[in-house]
Formats: C-alpha cells, structure tokens, sequence
C-alpha cells in the first residue's frame, strides 16, 4: 500500500510551506528496494536550502548522504538517482547495517 | 518536481479520485495520470499509462524500466479510513493513534454528551444512528470498522451494515460470551459464519493490554495486520 495517505501529507505541507517562504526545497522519494529495508517505496524526505528536513527514507543511516544531494539538487536544479546498500562504501560508512538496499530519486521543487 | 502537480496528485487523492504522479528518473519529467487524461511536461507511453493503472488498483508505488530508461510511478489513493462506533474511553486514544497511522477517523455515537468536542477535539463526530452514519459514509475495502459501545441497539447495525459492506476489517468490543450472544443475533439477522469469520471478537490483539490507550494499541496493530496480512503472509513463507 502507499504510504501517501499517511505521513506524505505532512512532508508534501511542509514542502509547500517551505516554497510559499520562497526557500529553495528538494524532495527525496525511495522509488525501489531490495531486501529488508526500513522505509517503503514511496517513503519521503523533504529538506530546504538551510538543511532543514522532515520525512525519512531510511531508519535514519543515509539521510545525512541524502540531505547533502538535496543541498546539490536545490543548487543546480538538476534530478538525481541514488543508490544505497551495503556494498555502497559511503552508505556503509553512514551505518546502513541492515543489508537491504535502497534507491533514493532527488528531485528540486519548483 | 513542479508542486503544483503534486498538490493536484493530493487535492485529488483526498477528493476520492486515485492519481498517479509518473516521472521519468533521468529527465526528471512528470505527468500526472488520472482516469484516461494526463498532466504535465512528461508524454508517458501506451506501456507506462497500463502500468500507472495496475499500479492504483494494486495500491503500490513502482519503478519499471522503459526502453527509454527507468520510470517511477507513484500512487495517490484515497486515505484509509476508520469509522468507531462508540464515543467512549477507548475511542479517544483510538481516534489519536488512527489519524497518526493515516486513518481518516470518524466517530459516531448518537449520545450526544458522549460524541462531543471537547471529549474528542480535531476528530470528525457523527451523532447520527450508526446505521444512518454508515449509509451516508459508505464504508469500501480501505475503510475498518471497530464497535466499542457494549450496547447492541448502538453496536449491531453497525456490525449489519459494516458485513454489509466491503470494510477490510471489522472489530468488535466485548468478552467472548458478549461476542457469542453478538452472533447468535446476528443469526437470527440471516448472517453466516462466513460473516462471523470477518468480525475480530473480542476486538483487538491479546497483549494483555488494560488501560484504555493499551487497549487502542491492540487494536489498531490489529487492524494494521489485517492491512498487511500479504506482507505478514510473504514474510512466514520466507
């Protein structure tokens, strides 16, 4: 099931918020999963340019990562395509010990 | 990612009407599918508009790969909704904990010192009989059902109307020789065990839950393992 009728509301409200103070946002989406993973495809995470966020996308291992691809997406405007897992240096370095994998999409909210 | 397209996917969704929001992950390019019609910068194929559709009526998010690259469609149904019949102790804690695991919650209860808002601030309240309630909400198979009243003059036509219907979850409040005598009504109503089968009596996980939120928390874990039984189902098979 989707996880949009949920939690995704709050996330999208406060994206939209974030737009309405003319801050620059960008939107991270889980789009695919393999293996145990802690958030659903689907699960969000929005950050604005001072790096603030709301939302998950993992149990909280690469976010920092994700966050930093947020600042660079709301920077040059450009998608970006992430993958996570454990044979991924800089998602294990960050502790994503759970040996599922993720891919993160990063997109800037115009 | 253009916000405009995503408050419509959400407008949408809580109006009733399932969107898909498809983006094509190289361009970033998006169209928003509803029905047959389509919105956005994005001109998704034949393929990947069959695909949005299986997507909303699976209820599943989904990356598939096109000839042109990966493409991901995400679903924007209508929330899940919770009607508690019953404005009691139970239901206050019920009502709080549904709405932040995305139940849209209405209570009803036609006493109307019981369904009030002070008892119950934020949550939608129906003082209508629960048989009318339930005429005018329409319960589907994304809606639960839970009684709570321990009185069959409130809770029966509750549990009619919800057999009735296609709720994916129906619970009811009340100790096993309670739940019996439910049944043994419900018979003389025409009802089978394939009906009774449908209904959680006594409502509610055994966790030997005893205060009120306690008691809400079996409850909607519950309910949240009927909504996942496939999950559950995949999981012990593994």
């Amino acid at each position: 099931m989707t996880t949009n009728s949920g939690d995704n509301g709050e996330i999208l409200d406060q994206a939209a918020q974030w737009r309405g103070q003319g801050k620059g946002v960008a939107l991270a989406t889980v789009v695919s999963t393999w293996g145990s993973s802690p958030r659903p495809v689907g699960a969000k995470l929005a950050v604005d340019d001072s790096g603030a966020f709301i939302g998950s996308v993992s149990g909280g291992c690469v976010e920092g990562a994700v966050i930093e691809e947020g600042l660079a997406a709301i920077k040059d405007g450009k998608p970006r395509l992430l993958d996570f897992g454990v044979t991924n240096e800089q998602a294990w370095e960050v502790g994503l010990a759970c040996g599922g994998k993720i891919q993160v999409f990063v997109e800037r909210v115009e | 990612m253009k916000l405009e397209l995503l408050k419509r996917a959400v407008e949408s969704a809580a109006a009733g009407r399932p969107a898909a929001l498809v983006t094509d992950l190289k361009s970033g390019r998006q169209a928003l599918c509803q029905g047959s019609d389509f919105e956005g910068n994005l001109t998704p194929g034949d393929a990947v508009i069959a695909a949005a559709r299986r997507a909303l009526v699976d209820d599943r998010s989904t990356l598939v790969e096109t000839p042109e690259g990966k493409v991901f469609i995400e679903v924007f149904n209508p929330s899940l909704r919770l009607m508690v019949i019953g404005a009691v102790h139970i239901a206050q804690p019920l009502a709080r904990m549904a709405a932040l695991a995305g139940y849209a919650v209405t209570v009803i209860d036609p006493r109307s010192a019981f369904a009030s808002g002070e008892r119950f601030p934020g949550v939608e309240l129906s003082t209508e009989w629960p048989d009318e309630a339930m005429a005018r909400l329409k319960p589907d198979r994304r809606t639960a059902v839970v009684t709570l009243t321990h009185d069959p003059k409130v809770d029966d036509p509750a549990l009619v109307a919800a057999l009735k219907s296609s709720a994916f979850y129906i619970g009811a409040l009340g100790s096993k020789k309670t739940h019996a005598a439910r049944l043994k009504r419900l018979a003389e109503d025409g009802f089978k065990e394939t009906d009774f089968a449908r209904i959680h009596g006594p409502v509610g996980l055994d966790i030997g839950a005893v205060s009120p939120a306690e008691i809400a928390v079996s409850i909607l874990a519950q309910i949240t393992a009927t909504l996942r039984a496939d999950r559950l189902k995949n999981r012990q098979a593994a």
